[in-house]
C-alpha cells in the first residue's frame, strides 16, 4: 500500500513539473547564449549580450517581426513606430523587436532566407555581412526603390550604392560612418601632450613616445586591433587604395598602405607605445573597460562610436575630444566610412510594401534622421542635417555636450575627404582572413609583414 | 474487419510493425540526409540556383589551408583524448571496483556529474576561467605561484591544454562508467584462483582485468575516435565562435559549420562532412581489424 502511494505521488509530481516547465513566457526578456568579452570588470552591460524581445505600436495594426544585433537600434525603431502610427492612423503597425548577438542573428537570417521560412519582416544587416544577404537579391529581399523615391535626392549616394545590386536598392543605412581620432584630452594634458598638434602619423608616434616616457609605460597612446580591420581601412583610404578591388576587380591585400600601417603598428608594439586591444578591438566590453581604466589615450573610430561612450562610459564626460585622423602625408584623404547597418525588408513579409514605407520613413525622412542623431549619435546620410545649425550647435544635445569638440565641426571639415572601401562578395573572406589569422600573426606573433600578407593573399585567391 | 484484425495479430507482421517507427525515423533522419549530402557535395549551392560541379569541392579541400588546420586540430584532439581518456578512467574504474575506495557512490556521482552539465554553459564558464585578464581564474592561480598572467586562449599549446582540461573534466566519469560495467562482467572466481597462485595486484590487473576488458576498451576506443574527430561544441564555446586566433581551435565540424551556415556554402560543407565520415570510418576499421574484432572465434 505504501509503495503504491509513493509511486503514485512520484508520478504526479513528475507530471506536474513537466507541465509547469512547458509554460510559455511572452514578450518578457529571454536570456539566450551569453556572448561577451570575458571580462569581470564591467557591470550593467547586459543589453549587448542577451536575446531581448520588446514590442511597440498598436496591436490592431499590421504585425511585423524585426531583428537587430544592437539593442539601441531596436529602441530607436520602436520610437519611430510610435511616430509612424501617430502620422499614419490608417496604416498602423505593431512591431515585435528581437535583439540577438551579432553572429547568431546573421546566421539565423541566412538560414531562414535560404530555407524560405522563419525570416523576419525587417532585419538589420551589418555592412560586412551584406554581400552574403544580398546574394539572394529579389528572391530573398524586397527592393526598396519605390519607398526611397521621396528621399533619394538628399541622401549621400555612396551610402545607398553600398546596399544596392544590379540596379536595385535593398538596404538602408543609418550613417556615413566617418572615422575620426578620439583623444582622451584630459589624460594627455596630464602628461603634457597637446593632441591638436598631431597632423601626421610621425607626429602621432612622437607623441606616443613622449606619453610612454612621461607615464612610465602605464598609459599607451593607443591599442592596435587583432580582431578588426578599421586601422587597415583608414590606411587604405588615406592612400586611395582598396583591397577588395571594387565591384569588378580582384582582391589584393598586399598593398603598400596595408604594409606600411602593419609595420608601423609592429614598431609601436615593440617600443611600448601601443598595446594589443584586449579581446581584439575597442567596440566590445573589454574595450570599454580598457578606456575606463585609462590604459589607452586615443584610438581611431567612426563617429558612431560616440554612442558607446554615452552608454557604456558615461564617467568619461568632458574628457574626450574628436579630431581629424593623422595622415601619412599632407594631401592624403582624411577619413574613411566604416561600419554601417543596412536594414532590409524580406520577401517573406506579408506586407513588404508597408514595411518598406515604414523603413524609409524611419531612416531617411528628416524626422527620422533627426531622431537618429539625437538617440544614436550617428553622422546621418541626409546631408541637410549637417548644416542645420539648430541641430549642430545645440549644446543641450547629449552627444555634443559629452565631448570637448563638436562632432559636426569635424564632419564638415572632412566633408569632401571621406574615402570609401567597397563591400563586395570577397569582403567577408578578407575580413575573416585578417581577423582570424593575419593580424594575429603579425601583431601577436611578430611575423614578417610581407610573408603574412602573401599567405593571406593565397588563401583569399582560393575563394574568388 | 476480420482481415484487418488478423494483420495486427499476425505473428509474421508483428515484428515489422514494431520496428516501423524506428525504421521510418531512421530513413528520414539518417538515410535520406546521407544520400542528400553525397549529392550536395558534388554541387555548388547558391541562393538563386544550384549547379553541378563534379569534384571541384573536393579539389578545393585538398588545397584549403584552413581545412588542413582543422583536420590537424581534430586529429591532435582525438589522439590526446584517446591517450588520456582511456587509461585514466580505466584506472578509476578498477579503483572503484576494489576495496581501496570508501563511499563509492559519492565518488561515482562526483566524477559523473560534469557529464550531465550543458556543454554550452560549461564551455562558457571555462572560457571565462581561462580569460587573458588578471582577474581570470587561471591567472589568479598563476599569480599565486608567482607567474605572470598568460593569454591562455590565444596560443596553440595553452589553448589545446584548456580544451583538454574541459574534455577530461567532462568525459572521465562517462568512460569510467563504461569500464565499471565491463568490470562487472569479469568472474570474481578468476581473481580468487589467481591469488591462490600467488599473483599480486599488478599481475591480476595485467593478466585478468586488462584482457577481459578488451571488448569494453575497443568500444570506448571506437567512440572516442569518432567523438574526438567530430568534436564541435567544446571548442565552439571555448572560443565563443569559430574565430579562434590563427584558427587554433578550429575543428572539422567547426569548419563545416563555418562554411555551411556562416558562409552559406552548403555544397562545400557537405564535402567536408563526407570527408570526415570517410576519415572516421577508415581509422575505426583499421583499429577494429587490428584488435581482432572481425576474426572468427578461435576454434
Amino acid at each position: 500500500m505504501k509503495k503504491k502511494f509513493l509511486s503514485a505521488f512520484l508520478c504526479i509530481s513528475m507530471l506536474a513539473t513537466l507541465i509547469s516547465g512547458c509554460g510559455a513566457t511572452n514578450a518578457a526578456s529571454k536570456s539566450g547564449s551569453v556572448k561577451d568579452g570575458g571580462t569581470e570588470g564591467t557591470e550593467g552591460t547586459e543589453a549587448k549580450a542577451k536575446v531581448e524581445v520588446t514590442t511597440a505600436g498598436d496591436s490592431t495594426g499590421a504585425h511585423f517581426q524585426m531583428w537587430s544585433f544592437v539593442a539601441m537600434h531596436n529602441a530607436f525603431y520602436a520610437s519611430m513606430v510610435e511616430k509612424w502610427n501617430q502620422e499614419n492612423p490608417t496604416k498602423k503597425i505593431y512591431v515585435t523587436f528581437t535583439t540577438y548577438p551579432y553572429a547568431d542573428m546573421h546566421d539565423k537570417l541566412l538560414l531562414s532566407l535560404q530555407s524560405g521560412t522563419g525570416a523576419p519582416d525587417l532585419c538589420d544587416v551589418e555592412v560586412g555581412q551584406f554581400p552574403n544577404v544580398v546574394a539572394g537579391e529579389k528572391k530573398w529581399l524586397y527592393p526598396l526603390d519605390d519607398a526611397l523615391t521621396p528621399y533619394k535626392d538628399s541622401m549621400v549616394k555612396s551610402r545607398l550604392d553600398i546596399y544596392s545590386k544590379n540596379g536595385h536598392n535593398y538596404g538602408i543605412d543609418f550613417h556615413v560612418g566617418a572615422t575620426v581620432m578620439y583623444y582622451n584630452a584630459a589624460l594627455l594634458e596630464q602628461y603634457g601632450i597637446d593632441y591638436t598638434q598631431i597632423k601626421t602619423w610621425a607626429d602621432y608616434e612622437a607623441a606616443g613616445q613622449k606619453l610612454k616616457e612621461a607615464s612610465n609605460g602605464s598609459v599607451y597612446m593607443t591599442s592596435v586591433d587583432t580582431g578588426g580591420t578599421d586601422w587597415m581601412w583608414l590606411a587604405m583610404a588615406e592612400k586611395g587604395e582598396d583591397w577588395t578591388g571594387g565591384e569588378k576587380g580582384k582582391a589584393n591585400v598586399e598593398l603598400d598602405s596595408v604594409k606600411t600601417m602593419l609595420t608601423m603598428q609592429q614598431k609601436w608594439l615593440k617600443e611600448g607605445i601601443a598595446e594589443i586591444s584586449p579581446d581584439g578591438q575597442v567596440d566590445i566590453e573589454a574595450g570599454y573597460q580598457n578606456i575606463l581604466n585609462h590604459k589607452v589615450a586615443s584610438f581611431p573610430k567612426a563617429l558612431w562610436y560616440m554612442s558607446r561612450f554615452l552608454n557604456y562610459m558615461p564617467e568619461e564626460k568632458g574628457n574626450w575630444a574628436l579630431a581629424k585622423c593623422p595622415v601619412f602625408e599632407e594631401g592624403d584623404t582624411q577619413s574613411v566610412g566604416i561600419g554601417g547597418t543596412g536594414t532590409v525588408v524580406t520577401q517573406q513579409s506579408k506586407n513588404p510594401k508597408l514595411a518598406a514605407e515604414f523603413l524609409t520613413y524611419a531612416k531617411c525622412s528628416l524626422e527620422g534622421e533627426k531622431q537618429i542623431w539625437e538617440q544614436l549619435g550617428f553622422d546621418v546620410c541626409n546631408t541637410q542635417l549637417w548644416t542645420d545649425t539648430s541641430i549642430t550647435q545645440d549644446t543641450s544635445n547629449k552627444y555634443i555636450s559629452f565631448f570637448r569638440t563638436n562632432p559636426f565641426d569635424i564632419l564638415n571639415s572632412i566633408k569632401g575627404s571621406i574615402g570609401q572601401i567597397s563591400v563586395t562578395k570577397i569582403s567577408p573572406t578578407i575580413n575573416d582572413q585578417m581577423c582570424t589569422t593575419t593580424l594575429n600573426q603579425v601583431l601577436e606573433n611578430g611575423k614578417n609583414v610581407d610573408d603574412a600578407l602573401k599567405k593571406a593573399q593565397d588563401a583569399i585567391k582560393l575563394e574568388e | 474487419m476480420k482481415r484487418k484484425k488478423s494483420i495486427l495479430y499476425s505473428k509474421k507482421a508483428a515484428p515489422y510493425i514494431f520496428i516501423l517507427p524506428f525504421l521510418l525515423s531512421f530513413a528520414f533522419f539518417w538515410i535520406y540526409p546521407l544520400f542528400s549530402t553525397i549529392k550536395m557535395s558534388f554541387q555548388d549551392i547558391q541562393p538563386a540556383q544550384t549547379t553541378f560541379v563534379g569534384f571541384d569541392n573536393y579539389k578545393k579541400l585538398l588545397i584549403d589551408p584552413a581545412f588542413h588546420i582543422a583536420v590537424g586540430n581534430s586529429f591532435e584532439y582525438m589522439l590526446l583524448t584517446c591517450v588520456i581518456l582511456i587509461p585514466i578512467p580505466m584506472l578509476f574504474a578498477v579503483l572503484m571496483d576494489s576495496n581501496l575506495v570508501k563511499a563509492k557512490g559519492v565518488w561515482k556521482a562526483i566524477l559523473y556529474l560534469p557529464a550531465l552539465t550543458s556543454v554550452v554553459i560549461s564551455g562558457t564558464l571555462f572560457r571565462l576561467m581561462f580569460s587573458e585578464y588578471d582577474t581570470g581564474q587561471m591567472n589568479i592561480l598563476m599569480h599565486m605561484f608567482g607567474f605572470a598572467s598568460i593569454k591562455w586562449l590565444k596560443f596553440k599549446a595553452t589553448g589545446l591544454g584548456a580544451l583538454l582540461i574541459l574534455a577530461c573534466w567532462r568525459w572521465t566519469g562517462v568512460n569510467m562508467l563504461y569500464f565499471l560495467s565491463g568490470l562487472k562482467g569479469i568472474d570474481k572466481s578468476l581473481y580468487e584462483s589467481a591469488e591462490i597462485d600467488g599473483a599480486n595486484a599488478w599481475n591480476k590487473f595485467r593478466f585478468i582485468t586488462f584482457p577481459l576488458l578488451k571488448p569494453t576498451s575497443i568500444y570506448v576506443l571506437t567512440i572516442s575516435v569518432y567523438a574526438g574527430l567530430a568534436m564541435f561544441l567544446e571548442s565552439f564555446m571555448l572560443w565563443a565562435g569559430n574565430s579562434s586566433p590563427n584558427n587554433i581551435g578550429l575543428t572539422i565540424v567547426g569548419y563545416l559549420y563555418k562554411r555551411g551556415i556562416e558562409k552559406n556554402q552548403l555544397g562545400y560543407a557537405s564535402a567536408i562532412g563526407l570527408v570526415l565520415l570517410v576519415i572516421a570510418l577508415i581509422i575505426n576499421m583499421v583499429q577494429l581489424v587490428l584488435n581482432g574484432t572481425f576474426k572468427k572465434e578461435a576454434d
